[in-house]
């Protein structure tokens, strides 16, 4: 198989976060899919600038049967971003965290504090507080969090120097569903965006990186396609071509019809 | 004395440190470890006493979205 050909828009515009510089503006989740080997193979074919992880307890058949993921991590080499999912407290989002880093070797972390078990949706009440505590403990914070404003507002004021508002619950594939509400943030915050959870095209995908969103994460969408490996070229074909149209400046859309082809010189025009 | 491990009931000889509780579990690296929801750094492992009724955590890389 053999790996895609580098885009030169990535070298040339690269993905920073937090000082860093990634290789692509896909962020891609390795869970659900049907193999290690399809995993291997979908990282393969769509070269993601990270890929997100998970802890969970030690001897469970969950781990058990990811024993050989820890040798897959190694070997595909790609920089890792662990999650802190399922976790419903403050407390909880940290020790985690810190035991993330401990594991994993990287201050990056992507915050998920669930509110709601039904939507997924973030605890924006309490994800504010539980961002800055751990930026001040020296974490990277990525937090996945809704579309609002001012929370989002409030993340970046606690140092959060990236926010990842979702595009629908997790898992949904529904698409943005707050076109208006992500169009805004887009306008609003300068701090790098990248679109969490939702997205279940690479047209999704490829709309909000027209918006100007910095980059999108996403899992299921790739995992659950009937082939993961093309689907997961697909999403970075997608979020390149919709990077390249938003720096190409589109055209405004017009009400009325402007024909393309020239009218001087038309033969038989309006001669009826 | 009595500890629960990864939300099992374990008996283990008074004075063990978390170092000796991993023996006992046969814990694969890598991993980390949480006792009563705080994290302890492997650093410390080998000097931390657990105590009667203590909660103790021992986590591993699995697959995220």
């Amino acid at each position: 198989m053999t790996a895609p050909l580098p885009n030169p828009l990535n070298t040339a515009n690269p993905l920073v976060l937090y000082g860093e510089t990634f290789a692509s503006r896909l962020l891609l989740g390795t869970s659900r899919y049907p193999s290690p080997q399809v995993l291997e193979n979908a990282v393969k074919q769509s070269n993601p600038g990270m890929i997100t992880v998970s802890l969970r307890r030690q001897g469970t058949s969950t781990t058990e049967a990811h024993s050989g993921f820890w040798d897959l991590l190694k070997k595909m080499a790609v920089p890792v971003l662990p999650n802190t999912a399922g976790c419903h407290s403050p407390k909880e989002v940290i020790t985690t965290a810190q035991m993330a880093r401990e594991v994993f070797e990287t201050n990056w972390i992507k915050l998920e504090l669930i509110g709601d078990d039904y939507t997924l949706q973030p605890d924006t009440l309490r994800l504010v507080a539980t961002a800055e505590t751990l930026i001040k403990d020296g974490f990277k914070v990525l937090p996945y969090c809704t579309e609002d404003l001012i929370l989002c507002q409030r993340l970046v004021d606690v140092g959060c120097q990236a926010v990842m508002p979702w595009a629908a619950p997790i898992g949904t594939g529904q698409g943005p569903l707050n076109p208006y509400a992500l169009k805004l943030l887009r306008d609003r915050l300068k701090v790098p965006l990248l679109v969490d959870a939702g997205l279940g095209l690479p047209s999704h995908a490829c709309t909000v990186m027209e918006w100007g969103f910095d980059g999108v994460l996403l899992n299921t969408a790739v995992a659950l396609a009937d082939d993961p490996v093309a689907m997961a070229k697909a999403f970075a074909m997608s979020v390149d071509a919709g990077r390249t149209a938003y720096l190409s400046g589109a055209m405004k859309a017009q009400q009325s019809a402007q024909a393309s082809t020239p009218l001087v010189g038309t033969p038989f025009w309006h001669q009826s | 004395m009595r500890i629960i491990v990864n939300q099992v009931a374990k008996e283990v000889p008074d004075q063990s440190t978390i170092d000796d509780v991993l023996l006992l579990i046969d814990a694969k690296p890598p991993f980390a470890v949480a006792v009563n929801y705080e994290f302890v750094p492997k650093t410390r492992h080998a000097e931390e006493m657990l105590r009667e009724g203590d909660e103790m955590e021992v986590i591993a890389p699995v697959t995220g979205g």
